[in-house]
């Protein structure tokens, strides 16, 4: 799907991936979310239909308003790549309804710092939208466990029908052990029900 | 008129010789313009002409063979089958990075991936060795500075064009202060029968200009990086370019769209002199000539004379000639990516580069005078004093520490030493996914490739103090090291890159140590079967305080058959033995604590000489860890290193999150009391060791010592020693007897497998002892924290972030 496109017709579901769009000189995914093809994304998302946003795919999701809140700088101020342990928080939605138990992901991103406003935050928690959540081994949120300062130690986020699922971490780098592991493939394999 | 020269000194500003100045008057048989002058300039730098070093590099076999037979290529390709082309390349970017760290080093990783992208091939992984002066020092802000915004250069660049830096090495010392060494090393894939070449050919072919506008950024950057840091290099930081990674992103996936065409006859980018280079290059390996016009280059500053244009570094560009009809095809894939895009020229017979800018002709020089007629030099060589005296230096005058513990907890903390999480954890190393195994967890980077089974490790390495103290045996080690590190994740190595980073050859010290090192690394890849496939040359590493310390600096790529047979370093869960490989070529009396970090932490003393390697043994090795892992005979395998056996078994602890036991000269004690009861508690599980595996391990290793090649505990503990390498065999293969084939593996090779000790999951400390004592043992969170905490600990904390 080329960024100019302005139709999705015939897809039964968006994922917009990790990577620098347009550089992100200015902020993550901030120019992206004006690309021609996102007010497709938004209608598509609003019709209930699943859209994945991974990393930049998150950034712009929310630059786009399709998700609430912001990621911004992450505390440590530097770029963070490192494997690191979420749990699933819901998992009665389409993307998340596969995973359970500690899930391990890399993630690789210098905003990924959720933030949003305290009602915001108190809303995700009430309308059970908070999908992931960075935690130690053992499950538990510590501040060890945050890699770049998020409130609530937030991995990702659901939009309010939970058809839509922002993310930092990276499913799509841990498919096979040959990779450093399968735990992606809980979220990823959901693809073939959509 | 065209631009014309001044007067007399312009050369000399430029960097030329008054020799050099001569020979191309003469040889053009008129006086340059100014254009010419610089174009001249630039090819004949030091950067680009290596006419100080062509004389030595011909020490390495596959240079030679290529400058007397097919010519060399911008970078050359390994066939390692599946149809599979691997091509790297490593270069300096120390100058820029000294005066502009950040976008020195960006610029460094955007100009190597071009280099690889320039084969035709897709660039997967980065690496980088660096070097820094002290960071531990509270006053020397300066030194960390330039370390946390070089790392963040790395990581801006690379991070956002999407290639992942995979690997790496970085070590400090104040001899580097103020002179930062930044070798960055890419990887590329191509299909055989795919790869692109920098040949232009066909006369009336287009010549096509794609990527970035041209700007006034880093004129006379190839120059700059020819000539000493001074004082007025601060005033060079316009001569440093800029880097734009999403256009070198954009460049990448045009590019290599664009050669699915078929319509590219030949490309190569444009970096160092940048269009001065890429045209009198393409011209002279094609044999023709090139009539180019500057009014049509897409420029940032229309207000550019021609002398500018054919001198900017500006970056992500390239020059391509295509098939003349085809040009159409060419252009619409760079209009797609929306990169420029233009014909600037067409490919001429005459064997002349013509420039013209505004109707006029500012430049027509024979490609082949401008590009190879650089007179190269035979510089004089003088053995450095400190060679010698390295040499005869004496361990015996130094006392034993008295708390082995806490020496080993001072080297892993020590910055060079220590966990380089820091650094690596802001690279993205996962990107593109192909990353198997992971920047810390092996002693190389492991690449799964698409479509086939085969894995790629990759690794670069070199010792800057080895290389002071005996550049002959630190050139040796470094391409063994590289090449050893591969070899522990499993890999069979196929060949190298070097980057060879010195003073000013004109110091006849300097030429002599560069020289020495290239006869150690040819020696080495002659003996181990590792050719040198590509390389590059820095002089001039030196600042007003003096030269930095010489570091060649190894690139090794090597091949596993099946990727998942790759081997990490950490000790895996469960418990099992740990075997030493090692060789018996260097049988005499030696303490291997010449230029070791153990001699420069616990003793403030740097000197003494290096351990040379036995290249037998070394070539052993690279076989035998290749063999074991494709029989899946081992767990995991680590080379003793800086900081020796200690430090090398300490990381299998903490990256494996194990403990462990080992013991220094396994005696009858040992073989009771340690290895028996472990051996009892096994012969209580459902599958008991056979008899016969018992006596081997108890019985067999005792004929064989791997100690005595000193007293000191010291030496032993922390002697750098090459050619040994640590390996973690699970107790299943111990009972399944396939130990049995692990040690003929090794005796086939002339190798000795030695069991030190065992490791235990459960186990929360590391221990090590003699026969009849303890010499230390320490819980493995402070291992943990020694290790991983130093470098932290150096930069978040003692200074305010540095915003990128």
């Amino acid at each position: 799907m080329w960024h100019r496109e302005t139709s999705l017709q015939g897809f039964d579901a968006v994922v917009i991936p990790g990577g620098f769009t347009y550089g992100d000189y200015l902020r993550g995914g901030a120019i992206a979310a004006l690309a021609p093809i996102l007010s497709e994304v938004r209608r598509f998302a609003e019709n209930g239909l699943p859209v994945l946003g991974i990393c930049n795919g998150f950034q712009i999701l929310t630059e786009a308003h399709i998700l609430p809140g912001a990621l911004v700088r992450n505390s440590g101020r530097k770029f963070v790549c490192r494997k690191i342990a979420v749990t699933p928080h819901n998992t009665d939605s389409f993307w998340t309804e596969g995973c359970k138990g500690v899930l391990h992901m890399p993630v690789a991103h210098n905003e990924g710092r959720y933030i949003a406003d305290e009602e915001t935050l108190e809303r995700l928690e009430q309308e059970r939208r908070v999908a992931f959540i960075y935690c130690s081994e053992e499950g538990e949120p510590t501040d060890e466990a945050n890699p770049n300062g998020s409130a609530a130690n937030i991995a990702g986020i659901l939009n309010d029908r939970g058809n839509v699922l922002g993310l930092m971490p990276h499913p799509e780098r841990v498919v096979a052990e040959l990779l450093g592991g399968t735990d992606g493939r809980s979220i990823l394999e959901r693809l073939s029900d959509a | 008129m065209p631009l014309e020269v001044t007067g007399p000194e312009v050369h000399r500003e430029m960097g030329l010789s008054d020799a050099e100045g001569e020979m191309i008057r003469r040889r053009l048989g008129r006086e340059p313009t100014l254009t010419e002058l610089g174009m001249f300039a630039v090819l004949w730098s030091e950067h680009c002409s290596y006419k100080s070093s062509k004389n030595v590099l011909k020490y390495f076999t596959r240079y030679r063979e290529a400058v007397e037979g097919e010519g060399l290529e911008n970078a050359g390709v390994v066939d390692i089958g599946d149809g599979i082309g691997i091509t790297f390349k490593v270069e300096s970017h120390n100058h820029p990075s000294a005066v502009e760290p950040y976008e020195g080093a960006a610029t460094g990783i955007g100009g190597i991936i071009r280099d690889v992208l320039s084969m035709g091939a897709r660039p997967i992984a980065c690496l980088d060795s660096l070097r820094f002066g002290d960071i531990t020092d509270p006053e020397n802000g300066e030194d960390r500075r330039l370390f946390t915004r070089v790392v963040q250069g790395i990581g801006g660049y690379g991070n956002c064009i999407g290639v992942p830096t995979v690997a790496g090495e970085v070590s400090f010392h104040p001899r580097f202060a103020g002179n930062p060494i930044v070798n960055v090393m890419c990887v590329g894939e191509v299909a055989l029968g795919k790869v692109a070449t920098a040949e232009a050919k066909g006369p009336g072919n287009p010549v096509l200009y794609l990527g970035s506008e041209t700007g006034k950024d880093g004129i006379h950057g190839a120059t700059f990086a020819s000539e000493v840091l001074g004082e007025e290099s601060e005033a060079k930081r316009p001569n440093v370019q800029i880097g734009d990674p999403f256009a070198g992103k954009l460049l990448i996936e045009a590019t290599l769209e664009a050669l699915e065409t078929g319509a590219i006859i030949a490309i190569q980018d444009m970096g160092a002199a940048g269009l001065t280079c890429s045209t009198c290059e393409m011209s002279v390996r094609g044999g023709v000539g090139m009539e180019i016009d500057l009014d049509r280059v897409p420029l940032r500053d229309p207000t550019m004379n021609a002398y500018e244009i054919m001198l900017s570094e500006s970056q992500e560009r390239m020059l391509a000639v295509v098939q003349k009809g085809r040009e159409e095809e060419v252009l619409a894939v760079f209009k797609k990516w929306g990169l420029p895009a233009v014909v600037i020229g067409s490919v001429t017979d005459d064997g002349i580069v013509t420039v013209v800018h505004k109707g006029e002709t500012e430049a027509s020089v024979p490609a082949g005078l401008i590009s190879e007629g650089c007179p190269v030099l035979d510089l004089h060589a003088e053995k450095p004093g400190n060679v010698d005296s390295a040499a005869r230096f004496d361990v015996s005058v130094l006392p034993e520490p008295s708390n082995y513990e806490r020496t080993l907890l001072k080297l892993l903390s020590s910055p060079s030493i220590a966990s380089k999480a820091w650094v690596y954890q802001q690279y993205d190393y996962t990107v593109q996914t192909r990353t198997s195994l992971w920047p810390g967890d092996g002693d190389a980077a492991v690449l799964a490739l698409r479509g086939s089974q085969k894995g790629i490790a990759m690794k670069i390495d070199g010792n800057s103090c080895y290389a002071y103290a005996d550049p002959f045996v630190g050139g040796q080690l470094a391409l063994i090291e590289a090449a050893r590190n591969v070899a522990c994740t499993g890999a069979r190595p196929v060949a190298a890159t070097d980057c060879l980073n010195f003073g000013d050859p004109n110091d006849p010290n300097v030429f002599w140590r560069f020289r020495e090192a290239v006869r150690g690394i040819a020696s080495a890849s002659d003996a181990l079967n590792v050719p040198i496939l590509s390389g590059n040359v820095s002089f001039y590493n030196e600042t007003p305080d003096g030269e930095v310390l010489p570091t060649p600096t190894i690139g090794v790529v090597g091949v596993l058959d099946d990727a998942s047979k790759r081997l990490g370093m950490g000790f895996p869960k469960g418990m099992g033995y740990i075997y030493l490989v090692y060789g018996f070529g260097h049988a005499a009396k030696q303490h291997a604590l010449g230029a070791s970090e153990y001699l420069r932490v616990q003793h403030g003393v740097d000197d003494g000489a290096p351990q040379p390697p036995d290249l037998e043994t070394e070539k052993g090795l690279l076989e035998f860890l290749a063999a074991a892992a494709q029989e899946s005979l081992l767990e995991c395998a680590h080379d003793l290193s800086d900081g020796g056996f200690a430090v090398a078994l300490a990381e299998m602890c903490v990256v494996g999150e194990a403990g462990c036991f080992a013991l220094m000269d396994a005696d009858e004690h040992f073989q009771r009391h340690i290895l028996g009861p472990v051996l009892d508690r096994m012969a209580t599980t459902r599958t008991p060791p056979s008899e016969a595996v018992r006596r081997s391990i108890l019985d067999a290793e005792t004929q064989t010592n791997p100690w005595t090649y000193s007293t000191r505990t010291d030496a032993r503990l922390f002697g750098e020693m090459p050619g040994r390498v640590l390996i973690g065999v699970s107790s299943e293969t111990v009972r399944e007897s396939r130990l049995e084939t692990l040690r003929d593996l090794a005796h086939d090779r002339g190798l000795f497998l030695h069991c030190v000790g065992t490791y235990d999951a459960a186990s929360r400390h590391m221990q090590i002892a003699a026969p009849s004592r303890s010499l230390l043992r320490t819980a493995l969170k402070d291992v943990r924290e020694a290790y991983f905490g130093s470098i932290p600990a150096f930069t978040d904390g003692a200074d305010p972030p540095v915003d990128a």
